[in-house]
């Protein structure tokens, strides 16, 4: 372990090597946006006319993207350059059955396995399953205070992009990439456009429109790959009203509008948030750094290279109709028609038609004449503690349609036990919810959690396509609240009746 | 065309790199009972041993499974053709040798379109051949180095050793207390 240092990591260069300080950098300094500060903070090295070298401050790492990567730092006789600012847990392949019972599926605990064995091989904190901080990774980063603002944040799986709700640049990363960062503590980036989403106004009812269906109306809007190769900053009154864990369901899908990642600008509310978390800063690096937070801002006249903005003060629940996750309705609205939907473009066309057949979905069903088999709450997107509590008020006093079968998977271990504190699993379990150990669950479907052929899902997970829930199965992406109004009625229903 | 499609989770759970060819499009090459689906392209005798890939608008969406990518190396690719990537797809493409390019939406329909004739993709010179199409595409400089030459990346960025040590050293980078 590296020695401690009087200074937290994450103050900028700036303060150390001006010898004029903060100030006169600030004076002289063009207008930048968050990201742009960020990034220009973190550059070890620059290519001349290409991607920049930047240093990574955190780096958590799971079961599924990471053999290979330790394989090829063996191969190589590599070590793990800074093993203290590599954080691992296993989520993915974990079963959310009982604990105490070995893993039946043979590749799972093979994975599993290695995991422990790699973390024990090359110095690297592990979160394991026995661990009372086991979680998924999304979600156990910021409850950690492992997730800090200012920072640089890498995982092997497209979902990072959760971190960025506390003013972090957190992306995924694909295997060979996990490698580069455990060997150099280093990645090499083009970086990224800035793409602003705005989002104003307040919901008259925001128990039941979340945060969630102001993120499916986004995507719905700039579409799956209206993000590409831009890092999106979340902003605008609509986004500061946010809690932290409302804030992290945004970041989280902006990787399904295709872009790098998501962030928002931290606040009171995240360096509430951060304070007094384990690995946090405590006491006076705490102040320091969060007085650096709180200016860590957009300029008010950067420029972003794209924009965008909403009004989601009437906005309704939002339910996903498709196999992408921009093919999203209002919950009052039908089953749209592939040509209307697709207003002239071909391809489009045929993806609607396709995924209407997959669905098993006529144009202009209405969408609260669509039955539901199963509901899942869960995943990296809304699994946390807020997400269940809001969930458990749907939910309370009422039963799950005879024809349902419905599952809360908690986030992590900590929400899990929290949410016992509270009495949310006997709210849930009474209603005929089960009620599960923590892990990503049917979000994918890598353990025994999925859907059969055909089965129809309400899920809160995050991606709705082909086969995602397991082989056949149909996914509808909706907010907690919506999926709990789904299990008792059998089918989707608009919450703010209800709310 | 999402990475779930290209490998379905049920394959992501191997430890080694090689050997995802055969789940390549697991769901959309095989029926449910594992038989070859004949409507399939890649089931098509007349497209084996193809090294191009042809494909739409944000191939390689969804997750950062780098399978994606070895599946379709291992499967036989060595370059993939469509309007857009995902970034994330796209990197893990270059990473392991595969080229990647991006070309406008007219001129991959006409691959498409005119499908049975070879396609020649020249990297040093950035250029697509294929009947009437002749069309040039951007790769940045250093990634088209590192294809070129099979550079080892983490080699080449632990050279630079220095420069990460005097950064570690200039922001204090410390462990979280
Ligand atoms: S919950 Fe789902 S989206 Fe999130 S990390 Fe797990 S598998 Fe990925």
């Amino acid at each position: 372990m590296a020695e401690k240092l009087t200074e937290p990591n994450f103050l900028p260069p700036v303060y150390f090597i001006s010898p004029f300080g903060l100030f006169f950098h600030l004076q002289n300094l063009p207008p930048a946006t968050i990201f742009e500060k960020i990034w220009n903070e973190h550059i070890v090295y620059q290519e001349p006319g290409g991607p920049s070298l930047l240093y990574i401050d955190r780096h958590l790492v799971h079961e599924v993207t990471s053999p290979q990567a330790f394989d090829g730092l063996r191969e190589k006789r590599r070590k793990v350059r800074r093993p203290d600012l590599t954080y691992a847990t296993m989520d993915h392949n974990v079963p959310t059955s009982n604990r105490s019972l070995p893993i039946v599926d043979q590749t799972s605990a093979v994975q599993i396995q290695t995991l422990a064995k790699n973390c024990s091989e090359f110095g690297i904190t592990l979160f394991d399953m026995k661990s009372p901080d086991q979680g998924i990774v999304h979600v156990i980063g910021p409850e950690l205070g492992l997730t800090l603002p200012g920072t640089t944040i890498v995982c092997g799986d497209s979902h990072t992009s959760t971190h960025g709700a506390f003013g972090a640049f957190a992306l995924g990363i694909g295997t060979s990439e996990v490698e580069h960062v455990l060997a150099t503590q280093c990645l090499w980036l083009d970086r990224p456009k800035t793409f602003a989403v705005t989002l104003t106004g307040k919901r008259k009812n925001p128990h039941a429109v979340t945060a969630k269906d102001m993120m499916l109306y986004v995507i719905r809007k700039i579409g799956t790959a209206g993000g590409t190769g831009h890092v999106l900053e979340y902003r605008g009154d609509a986004i500061s009203d946010l809690s932290m864990e409302n804030r992290m369901t945004i970041c989280n899908m902006s990787i399904e509008a295709g872009a790098r990642a998501g962030l928002i600008a931290p606040d009171t509310t995240t360096i509430d948030f951060v304070r007094g978390r384990r690995y946090a800063p405590k006491g006076e690096h705490f102040e320091k750094a969060s007085e650096y937070w709180e200016s860590l801002a957009s300029d008010p006249n950067a420029k972003f290279d794209k924009s965008v903005e909403f009004n989601v003060s009437s906005l309704p629940p939002q339910v996903s109709w498709g196999t992408n996750p921009g093919m999203v309705a209002d919950v009052t609205e039908n089953v749209p028609d592939p040509t209307e939907y697709s207003a002239g473009n071909e391809n489009e066309r045929k993806a609607a038609i396709r995924a209407l057949e997959y669905m098993a979905l006529d144009p202009g069903t209405p969408i609260t004449d669509i039955k539901v088999d199963r509901v899942f709450i869960g995943s990296c997107t809304n699994s946390r503690l807020e997400d269940l509590a809001e969930a458990s008020i749907v939910v309370k006093g009422r039963k799950v349609s005879p024809s349902v079968r419905a599952m809360v998977v908690p986030g992590s271990q900590q929400v899990k036990l929290e949410a016992e504190r509270l009495g949310l699993d006997r709210i849930f379990r009474e209603a005929g919810f089960e009620w599960r150990e923590s892990g990503c669950s049917m979000c994918l479907g890598m353990n025994p959690d999925i859907l059969s052929p055909g089965e129809r899902c309400a899920s809160t997970s995050n991606r709705n396509f082909e086969g995602r829930q397991g082989s056949g199965g149909r996914t509808h992406l909706v907010s907690p609240v919506m999926a709990a109004a789904a299990a008792i009625e059998g089918r989707f229903v608009d919450v703010r009746e209800w709310l | 065309m999402d990475t779930d499609q290209i490998v379905p989770k049920q394959f992501l759970k191997l430890t080694s790199k090689t050997g995802y060819g055969k789940y390549l499009f697991y769901d959309w090459r095989f029926d449910s009972e594992g038989r070859p689906r004949s409507d399939f392209v890649l089931n098509d005798p007349k497209y084996a041993g193809r090294q191009i890939l042809l494909a739409r608008d944000n191939f390689g969406s969804g997750s950062s499974r780098e399978h994606a990518a070895w599946a379709i190396l291992d499967y036989g690719f060595r370059a993939v053709i469509a309007p857009s990537f995902a970034d994330i797809f796209y990197n893990n493409c270059s990473k392991n040798g595969i080229l990647a390019v991006r070309l406008a939406a007219e001129q991959v329909d006409y691959l498409f379109e005119n499908h049975d004739q070879d396609i020649s993709l020249d990297l040093p010179n950035q250029t697509v051949v294929a009947g009437n199409l002749k069309a040039s595409f951007e790769i940045d400089e250093f990634r088209k180095k590192v294809l070129l030459e099979g550079l080892d990346s983490i080699g080449l960025t632990l050279k630079l050793g220095k420069e990460i040590s005097a950064y570690e050293a200039r922001n204090r980078v410390a462990p979280p207390t």
